[in-house]
């Protein structure tokens, strides 16, 4: 009995470099986040594409035909959530035609439900907020322990629909552990002299990478979310600036940077351009640099 | 096979237990506070997980409660099961047949206990997307149209339409949606119907009341139009506001193309009574309607749209003889957008075209009209859209008689639930009369929100 036990365990890895060489998962994302994420443990077992590009508005992205033609092959449709891609992916994953990745069949995955997720509005929420997003603030990919839990999420679904690279996908998983728990020391450590510092930000895409790296966010640019910012808040956000000698703007690539220049004019505050997203330019291309690009710059914008 | 299954958990769990060892006699070591912090990190990590769990249960998995082939009750669950082996990562290799193994437990257990109606809040996760689109409509200026014309003009100030909508995922194989609309003369079911998902061979069908696939302005509802009203060729040729809307169902696929290029086909079958299109007099006057569209990207802010459509049915005949005719209609429509993904919200333009040609059976002769519109409208701020419209259409009935006209557009959105627009419109009939006017709409939204059409 044992014996066949061991011989059953030796041709079940004798068994594992062959199921290797089968297809490629279709892996496509609604962000380039996820796309990363998705790319570091899947590695060479998938194929993965992201509908929005990082520079891109994720809440206004258009609806073309040509998304489906990349839907309707994909094995594994994953999304940020929260109501963020509400705008335009419902209708792309109807027409795709394809029954793997509609809402709730096995290949459509929510990585909000890995994530810690801030900004739960309690109580009545009502449009009077601006576009609120009822569920939570769906940015919450820039916190590396977020980045981390939906890594873990990915890997197991994957894993999931190709048995055969499970384990794999996990070894790329704990490769992806380790690196980011050496690269999070190194942020942690870059931004430690900053701690508590004030920034402001157009949109509030950055709750999440605040609250990771005790950054203190004063205010928005924009009055309330998705409404465009109104002179006489413009000129209270420059009050408040004033009086809580905050020095620093940051504003995502997909904003008009008119509103933020005056800011920066009649506060003295410096104004960045900041990455959300990876490929946000054309040099950030994995969920690493993502991180590294918005480091140099805050610790440029700060000292 | 659970042989292989047991032999391997078992190796695994052998493989395991030397690292759970190492971890148990590490305390003793100084590095009593990273583990301490790891402790806490796995705790919350549990938390969120948890937390996770529960924010998925509220929504959508809500609809996993419900009765379900076993099949498709596990599929919901497999989210959550991956998150059941999240606690002890760095302590257990994670084997899929675990995983499996849970899933499956998880899935029955849902699966067990259905919850039907109930006043809990679960309940009300399941109640459909609801929204209501709100469209006012105030005109000034002169439009008297005359006796043989198509065109209604606006009354001074009217409630032109109040549509709900409710829309939900009805089981894991369908979707449904629901537009009624109430204007002033009534309620109208403007779209329901059922939409098959899960179709193989990458097929999606309807069936239930919808607009037909007729070339683009046909497809649209009144609130995402970029004009107060409807080009002229709609009215005179295809049915004015209501279109080409009909009972019956509709098959749609992409079809195979070149690289990058997006086909698609559609071939719809219908009652036959639209408006003033067609008319069935008995159930074979069924009308179809056909459509095939070819996209494609020409970079990545510029894209092509080409359709063409057909569609066939039965009309009354006219006054002089009424009777069992056959309407034919052939459509082509363009549309090319612009839109710079870096400032999306900020500009953009979309420049579209149809061209209609209609044959119509009636006594004494068919009449062949023909009709037209060309429009344009630029985003130049991220409130502010301005555009042209130019209408050019004969009448179906009556091909010797052409009506033209054109309209300039202003729109202001407060937010993206509300919308103020302005239109000029001048009109000139075939009969020699004119209308200027001054269209003013708001346009406000409640609820779900909507999807951008495209």
């Amino acid at each position: 009995m044992k014996r066949l036990q061991i011989a059953l365990v030796l041709m079940g890895l004798l068994f594992l470099p062959i199921a290797s060489q089968a297809k490629k998962l279709n892996v496509i994302t609604a962000t380039t986040d996820m796309a990363a994420l998705a790319q570091e443990v899947g590695g060479d077992r998938i194929n993965v594409e992201s509908i929005a590009k990082g520079y891109q508005d994720p809440h206004f992205v258009e609806a073309k035909p040509s998304f489906l033609l990349k839907l309707r092959q994909a094995d594994l449709l994953i999304t940020v959530g929260l109501q963020l891609e509400i705008g335009w992916l419902p209708p792309l994953i109807t027409q795709s035609g394809n029954r793997r990745i509609q809402v709730g069949a096995n290949g459509y995955l929510d990585a909000s439900q890995f994530a810690e997720i801030l900004e739960i509005p309690t109580g009545t929420v009502t449009r009077a907020m601006g576009d609120v997003h009822p569920l939570g603030n769906p940015h919450y990919w820039l916190d590396p322990d977020n980045g981390r839990r939906v890594a873990r999420g990915i890997a197991g679904k994957l894993g999931e629909l190709d048995p055969s690279g499970a384990a794999y996908f996990q070894e790329r998983f704990q490769d992806f552990d380790k690196k980011l728990t050496v690269a999070e020391q190194k942020w942690d450590a870059e931004m430690a002299p900053f701690r508590g510092n004030k920034v402001v930000t157009y949109h509030n895409s950055f709750t999440n990478f605040a609250k990771h790296f005790h950054l203190n966010v004063i205010g928005y640019v924009e009055p309330r979310p998705g409404i465009p910012p109104t002179p006489s808040h413009t000129l209270d956000l420059i009050g408040l600036m004033k009086r809580e000698n905050c020095k620093l703007v940051l504003v995502e690539p997909y904003f008009d940077l008119k509103t933020p220049n005056s800011i920066g004019a009649a506060t003295g505050a410096k104004v960045q351009v900041y990455l959300p997203s990876v490929g946000g330019e054309k040099q950030v291309t994995t969920y690493f640099e993502l991180f590294d690009y918005d480091m140099d710059l805050l610790k440029k914008a700060f000292q | 096979m659970k042989k292989a299954i047991l032999a391997n958990t078992i190796s695994i769990a052998l493989l395991c237990a030397p690292f759970w060892g190492q971890q148990a006699s590490a305390p003793q070591a100084n590095a009593q506070n990273p583990e301490l912090e790891q402790h806490i990190r796995e705790l919350e990590d549990r938390v969120i997980a948890l937390e996770g769990k529960i924010r998925t249960m509220e929504s959508e998995k809500a609809a996993a409660a419900q009765p379900q082939p076993a099949q498709s009750t596990a599929q919901p669950e497999s989210g959550t099961a991956a998150q059941t082996t999240v606690p002890s990562p760095a302590t257990t290799v994670p084997s899929p047949q675990i995983a499996n193994e849970t899933q499956a437990g998880l899935a029955n257990a849902a699966g067990q206990l259905p919850v039907y109606g109930g006043s809990s809040a679960a309940a009300k996760a399941l109640n459909p997307d609801i929204s209501v689109i709100g469209d006012f409509i105030g005109a000034a200026g002169g439009n008297t149209a005359p006796p043989l014309a198509t065109l209604q003009p606006f009354p001074s100030m009217e409630m032109h339409e109040s549509e709900i909508g409710l829309q939900a995922i009805i089981d894991p194989y369908a979707r449904g949606d629901f537009f009624i609309s109430f204007g002033e003369q009534g309620v109208n079911l403007e779209e329901g119907y059922i939409t098959f998902t899960a179709l193989p061979a990458g097929l999606i069908a309807k069936a239930g009341k919808m607009r037909s696939a007729f070339g683009k302005v046909n497809t649209l509802h009144n609130h995402v139009l970029p004009w107060v009203d409807r080009p002229l060729v709609t009215t005179n040729l295809v049915g004015g506001e209501d279109g080409i809307d009909d009972a019956g169902f509709s098959l749609q696929r992409i079809l195979p193309a070149p690289k990058g290029i997006f086909l698609e086909a559609t071939g719809q079958v219908f009652r036959g009574d639209s408006d003033d299109v067609f008319a069935a007099q008995q159930r074979s006057d069924v009308s179809t309607v056909e459509h095939l569209r070819g996209y494609r990207d020409i970079t990545e802010s510029t894209n092509v749209d080409i359709g063409v459509s057909y569609a066939r049915g039965h009309n009354n005949g006219n006054v002089t003889l009424p009777g069992d005719f056959i309407t034919q209609l052939y459509g082509v429509d363009a549309t090319v957008r612009w839109k710079p993904l870096r400032r999306s919200i900020y500009h953009s333009f979309v420049g579209r075209s149809e061209f209609i040609w209609s044959q119509r059976q009636q006594f004494p002769r068919e009449q062949r009209a023909f009709g037209m519109y060309a429009s344009g409208d630029y985003q130049f701020g991220r409130r502010w859209f301005a555009g042209g419209r130019f209408d050019w259409s004969e009448r179906s009935q009556f091909d010797n008689l052409t009506d033209k006209g054109a309209a300039a557009t202003l729109t202001y959105w407060p937010s993206e639930f509300s919308q103020l627009r302005g239109e000029y419109r001048f009109t000139r009939y075939a009969e020699n009369r004119d209308g200027n006017e001054l269209l003013m709409q708001l346009i406000f939204s409640l609820g779900a929100h909507g999807a951008h059409p495209f």
